[in-house]
């Protein structure tokens, strides 16, 4: 990343469900740098840009779209539905408050 | 001295066993991949450390896994193990199965029968089945649902669908069966690598003769009274087939009901269920010296998936089929209510052929004797997917 989009780069915490972790070896929140304005799709991008063994975990290879037993949350609301370029709140492009990735409660 | 390894795919995590070639006393390795559906696991032929595992999650979609150091360290193919890799795209996507849809093949993406007997589109949903090659380490078969055969070349870097198969003109007439439409089934002809055999539930069993370009529906003298018509060229549930290396052109069959066998390559099957106590079951398989030494493992029937009278047993046949003998020293003679599923049955090559099954309940037994006597090498796993058996010298 240039020095000048650096300047439009904002940190975003990303909390992933356990086994991606694993996948991905790593402990705790991964922090992403991402360019304004960010969203879904933009952090998601940054996601597997710097984790590849996550592609096709969370979204289909295919199509993009949210794999349908994972769920998306931001500031205690479910972000699942909504467009994936729609901004995220402030508070998750400020780094305050994560993108929670979660997997639905099923199976034994 | 031999040794043994055997690779055990369950619902929650994959299980190395080791032993000598002895095989009385076993070390166990795992889980790895904990947590995960690991529906099948097999180590090349070429290169026994290299060992490939289909990983799947209804969350999280399917993953390749590659071991080539005999199952100490595993990784997705082509993809770096490290937490940040270097940066730039990925060359390889190991876990991308897509159809191949493209006008070159002229094959576009087509529909099956669903459950209501409307069209439905392929859809992939996770490897059943990964098959090494004979010839060489970096070559491996996927068998897939929705059915379809993918390769790769690359070593499971990216797989290609030999879409041949899928688009076969009987493809609109595939339906589901109760645990979906997937391609469980791949057995490559040592002796011809043009010529492979597959088979799918619920459309039968295939052979190719060209490498995978076209395909044949081998289903003549199958006879499932559960189809509209019980001798359709398709729609049969074939639950697997079995194949000894030194005769390609005989293939023994675990149908839903019905053990068969074909002497022509699958042109003709006949019926060799004999004297079995109920013929319904999934795993086959043959020992590794006697090509007309088979096994299966008897289950009551398609509503009851446990064995007869809570008995576990082995049945085999010395005669290429007809005549079984129940095999029962080391098994539990009560109680037992568990399932023998299609891949969780191999045998070793050792001058004592070893026959190993794993089941629904969490044990694997083994035999070193060929199947004369059993003792269980683990009791407490989860259930049991898949079973293959590596011997190394």
């Amino acid at each position: 990343m240039t020095d000048a989009a650096k300047t439009n780069a904002a940190t975003v915490r990303v909390a992933l469900p356990y086994h991606l972790r694993n996948l991905a070896h790593v402990e705790g929140d991964v922090l992403l740098e991402v360019n304004a304005p960010v969203t879904l799709r933009a952090v998601l991008d940054a996601l597997e840009s710097r984790h590849p063994m996550l592609r096709g975990t969370i979204r289909e290879y295919e199509t993009g779209q949210r794999r349908a037993f994972l769920r998306f949350f931001v500031c205690e609301e479910d972000w699942s539905l909504e467009s994936p370029d729609k901004p995220l709140p402030d508070a998750v492009a400020a780094g305050k408050e994560p993108l929670l990735i979660l997997g639905a409660i099923a199976g034994g | 001295m031999s040794n043994v390894r055997v690779l055990v795919g369950t619902r929650k995590g994959a299980f190395i066993l080791n032993s000598d070639g002895k095989r009385k006393d076993w070390t166990v390795s795992g889980p790895f991949f904990a947590g995960w559906e690991i529906y099948h696991m097999k180590g090349s032929p070429v290169d026994p450390n290299r060992i490939y595992v289909s990983q799947t999650s209804g969350w999280f979609g399917q993953l390749i896994q590659r071991s080539d150091d005999g199952g100490k360290s595993w990784h997705q193919p082509g993809l770096p193990n490290e937490a940040i890799p270097a940066p730039g795209p990925p060359k390889a996507l190991p876990n991308r199965f897509v159809y191949d849809a493209s006008p070159e093949t002229g094959k576009p993406l087509t529909t099956h029968q669903w459950y209501d007997g409307t069209q439905h589109p392929w859809e992939f949903k996770r490897v059943w089945h990964v098959e090494p090659s004979l010839n060489d380490a970096d070559t491996v078969y996927a068998g897939v649902e929705d059915a379809a055969l993918f390769r790769s070349t690359d070593g499971g870097e990216n797989w290609q669908e030999l879409s041949g198969l899928r688009g076969h003109g009987t493809g609109p007439q595939w339906q589901p069966g109760a645990g979906g439409m997937g391609l469980h089934t791949i057995i490559l002809d040592p002796t011809d690598p043009k010529r492979i055999y597959i088979a799918i539930s619920a459309a039968g069993a295939f052979r190719t003769n060209d490498g995978g370009a076209t395909w044949k529906p081998i289903n003549k003298g199958l006879r499932s009274q559960y189809i509209p018509d019980p001798t359709a060229e398709i729609g049969h549930c074939v639950h697997h087939v079995a194949m000894h290396r030194s005769r390609p052109d005989v293939l023994f069959m675990q149908k839903h009901w019905d053990v068969m066998r074909t002497d022509d390559a699958g042109e003709n099957w006949r019926e060799v269920s004999g004297n079995l106590p109920t013929d319904f079951g999934f795993a086959i398989d043959v020992h590794a010296h006697e090509p007309e030494t088979i096994y299966v493992v008897p289950i009551k029937s398609d509503s009851e998936h446990f064995p007869l009278g809570g008995k576990l047993r082995v049945y085999r046949s010395r005669t290429g089929g007809n005549e079984w003998e129940p095999l029962a020293k080391g098994l539990p003679e009560k109680d037992c209510y568990v399932n023998v599923l299609r891949d969780a049955m191999a045998v070793d090559t050792l001058d004592d052929c070893g026959i190993y099954f794993g089941t629904t309940g969490g044990q694997v037994y083994a035999s070193a004797d060929a199947g004369d006597s059993w003792a269980p090498i683990v009791r407490d796993l989860p259930a049991v997917l898949s079973v293959e058996v590596q011997t190394l010298n």
